[in-house]
């Protein structure tokens, strides 16, 4: 399966990822400080492992970062 | 329009050379009023540019004092200044570059309680904070009281920002919830940064008030900007306004309420 990740071509072997899936093999250290984005949608942390994902969907990982000062 | 002085005309000179935003833009540049929230890494380029620029009214938020370990990257500050309140040390230096412009001091800390008073008379408010509980607190307030606002974020040597027009563009609660927990959240007083990262992205936010002043361009609504200086990679992520944002959907937030600041585990150098 092909995806877009953080805007990168990615082929993966898995015939079936869930996002809770994706953040292991993408090695996402802490998940509270990522926002998940599908295909521009926004997904709630409940929602990730009964996510899967298709052939050519976009993932955007979006880190928070807080500091400024 | 304004009446230039044959010495603003000069000092605007550079402005008004561009096609872009010429007299009128520069007329707009003058008469704008905008907020900074932070003398900090984010403030100190964001507010030497906007005075250098003559926005005729900054307003300036921080309730710290100038310490050692700020001056790696809080370039509005000087050794000499140690110990004086940022915002007055940040005064001093925007009118040294531009005594033509009115800055407005405010030693305090933003809470539910301040902050829809102090950014009430602004066109435009800058978050340059070092937490999540400013940044949820100043995108709550933006989207309450309808000003289009710039939210920055830095962290290593990674850099994040987005333009918020609030019910028209995606705010920052769309994007992230609310903040993460405590305890696991690494933030510029626990993880460090690289000094000339928050100069990237301070005068990004600069760039994008400026645009906003004068309509020169495309803010950033509805799109992230990341950057990661180890590879100087840019990035710019698509967003759509979240029909379930807890704080610009529908209803929406009606009121503020102060989040919790996480403590962190190591000594917070400010
Ligand atoms: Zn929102």
């Amino acid at each position: 399966m092909n995806l877009v990740i953080n805007g990168d071509q990615k082929s993966f072997t898995e015939e079936k990822i869930s996002i809770t899936d994706l953040l292991k093999i993408e090695k996402v250290e802490y998940q509270d400080m990522v926002s998940v984005q599908l295909n521009e949608e926004f997904l709630r942390s409940p929602d990730y492992p009964g996510t899967f994902l298709k052939e050519g969907d976009i993932v955007n990982f979006l880190y928070f970062m807080g500091g400024g000062q | 329009m304004k009446d230039f002085s044959d010495e603003e005309l000069e000092r605007y000179s550079r402005h008004i050379l561009l096609a872009d935003v010429g007299i009128e833009g520069q007329d707009k540049i003058c008469a704008a009023k905008v907020l900074v929230i932070g003398a900090g890494g984010l403030g100190s380029p964001i507010a030497y540019y906007l005075a250098a620029a003559g926005v005729g009214t900054i307003g300036i938020v921080d309730g710290d004092v100038v310490d050692l370990s700020n001056l790696q990257r809080q370039i509005i500050h000087t050794n000499a200044e140690i110990g004086t309140p940022k915002v007055e040390s940040a005064k001093r230096k925007m009118l040294a570059i531009n005594p033509g412009v009115t800055v407005n001091t405010y030693k305090t800390m933003l809470e539910a309680a301040n902050i829809l008073d102090i950014i009430e008379p602004y066109d435009f408010i800058i978050d340059g904070t070092d937490n999540f509980a400013a940044k949820f607190l100043i995108n709550d307030a933006c989207v309450l009281a309808n000003k289009a606002y710039s939210h920055g974020g830095i962290l290593r040597f990674a850099g994040q920002t987005m333009s918020i027009r609030p019910r028209e563009s995606a705010c920052y609660a769309c994007v992230f919830d609310s903040p993460p927990p405590a305890g696991i959240v690494p933030t510029c007083s626990s993880a460090g940064i690289l000094g000339a990262v928050a100069g990237m992205l301070g005068t990004i936010q600069a760039a994008e008030a400026l645009k906003f002043i004068t309509g020169v361009g495309e803010p950033l609504y509805d799109t992230l900007l990341s950057f990661d200086a180890k590879k100087m990679d840019f990035r710019k992520t698509r967003l759509r306004k979240n029909p379930r944002c807890r704080v610009c959907s529908g209803a929406g937030i009606t009121k503020l309420e102060d989040y919790e600041q996480p403590v962190c585990d190591l000594k917070r150098p400010e």
